[in-house]
């Protein structure tokens, strides 16, 4: 059984996504160092910001989600995970709660961005004309689950290796990730 | 004091009169949580966590004394819901933001939160805009970690006797205040003596120069105060 699961078309396809966070549960992601052996053997990664993969694939199994949903960019995002995706994991603080990236949620975007770039030293970087570039910010930075539902979280800003271990070993076993008490804590 | 039997959780146990049903139910090894609670000052029944159903109606434990013949359920499904319920709002109304705390490892908050297995929250964050007072010389206030247990207010009217503390506002408006809500580095009342940023469960009340996760706090004062009043130890 161990040897067939061990064939490229019956590994499980992981992706990991990055949408409104620091990169720092990524960054905890890589600190599972030898286990990442592990879990190469069973998975193969399939989109994620630590390769170079462009657009979202179909027929993922899971994917674990950093950073809260802070732009129109997030929000499409976000949607097209959950429909390539059997299961979504809320991935760290910003994602399960808003976290540092929902401190700007009591400005208004309109105030947001004068504070930033308007009021803010130095030359503007451009005029105040809308940009057509960068993705419009929404009103309020949202937590993932009230944007589409997560069938798990691992908390933690950054969640540590362990954590993240525990919940992604459970979920490759088929197993649901619920972390023990000592391992859901926020912050 | 006479004792008094009743059942917990389906099982027999007895008590003594006078006791809180949370005194009782701890005293037997059931782990109830609280929030406002703390031995040594008053109760005030406020963040509704420690809630159980005697004989079928919901009652706050650290306010119902313990009665001959009383049926007490601690754990039902209904309970645990409720007590899930207001974590999450405690979380939704203010700006929790763990990972950014002065208390972050150290605040009750976050590991009741923990504990009752609250793994996200279902309502709206309403982020509010809510001040700091840093005007004190050695501590600050940050309305935004405030669960409005009023520790503070019960321990410093209680135990160091100044009446600093109070509330204002009514419902969701409500906050701490110091005097007639002045700052309260100016305060003529405060004695600095720390009490109320010892007993806050939150990162509400510091010392000033504290950064995320620097604060602990440590509340084994109380007994030793309060111990050392009731014998008459203090004749200074």
């Amino acid at each position: 059984m161990m040897a067939k699961k061990k064939e490229a078309n019956t590994k499980i396809r992981l992706a990991t996504a990055w949408l409104g966070g620091c990169s720092g549960c990524h960054m905890s992601f890589l600190d599972l160092d030898e286990q990442l052996l592990d879990l190469f053997a069973a998975a193969d990664l399939v989109y994620s910001p630590i390769a170079d993969i462009k657009e979202f694939p179909p027929n993922v199994d899971v994917t674990l989600v950093e950073g809260a949903v802070a732009n129109v960019d997030h929000l499409e995002l976000a949607q097209q995970i959950r429909a390539n995706s059997k299961i979504v994991v809320s991935f760290g603080d910003c994602a399960v709660t808003g976290n540092v990236t929902s401190l700007r949620n009591r400005l208004g975007v309109d105030d947001l961005l004068t504070a930033v770039y308007h009021e803010g030293p130095g030359n503007l970087p451009r005029g105040g004309e809308v940009d057509k570039v960068m993705p419009a910010l929404l009103p309020k930075v949202l937590p993932l689950h009230q944007v589409i539902p997560v069938d798990a979280t691992i908390p933690g800003c950054p969640p540590d290796p362990e954590r993240i271990w525990t919940a992604v070993s459970a979920l490759l076993a088929g197993k649901e990730a619920t972390l023990p008490e000592k391992m859901r804590m926020f912050g | 004091m006479s004792v008094i039997t009743l059942t917990l959780n389906g099982e027999m146990i007895s008590g003594l009169t006078g006791q809180t049903l949370l005194e009782v139910i701890r005293e037997h090894g059931v782990e109830l949580p609280t929030l406002c609670h703390l031995e040594g000052i008053s109760e005030r029944g406020g963040c509704r966590l420690c809630m159980v159903e005697v004989n079928g109606r919901m009652t706050a434990a650290c306010v119902t004394k313990a009665n001959e013949g009383m049926h007490v359920n601690t754990h039902t499904e209904k309970l645990q819901n409720y007590r899930r319920m207001i974590l999450e709002l405690l979380f939704a109304e203010r700006n929790h933001v763990c990972a950014v705390c002065v208390m972050n490892g150290h605040c009750e908050l976050q590991s009741v939160a923990a504990a009752q297995g609250m793994d996200s929250v279902r309502y709206d964050y309403l982020s509010p805009e809510l001040p700091m007072d840093a005007s004190h010389k050695r501590f600050v206030l940050d309305h935004n970690r405030c669960i409005l247990c009023t520790r503070c207010l019960r321990v410093c009217d209680e135990v160091e006797g100044a009446h600093t503390w109070e509330l204002k506002g009514r419902g969701i408006h409500s906050m701490v205040i110091t005097d007639l809500n002045g700052p309260w580095g100016e305060s003529p009342s405060c004695t600095s003596c720390g009490k109320c940023v010892q007993v806050c469960p939150t990162g509400a009340l510091y010392d000033q120069g504290s950064t995320v996760a620097e604060m602990e706090k440590k509340h084994d004062f109380l007994p030793w105060i309060l111990g050392g009043r009731g014998k008459k130890e203090w004749n200074w």
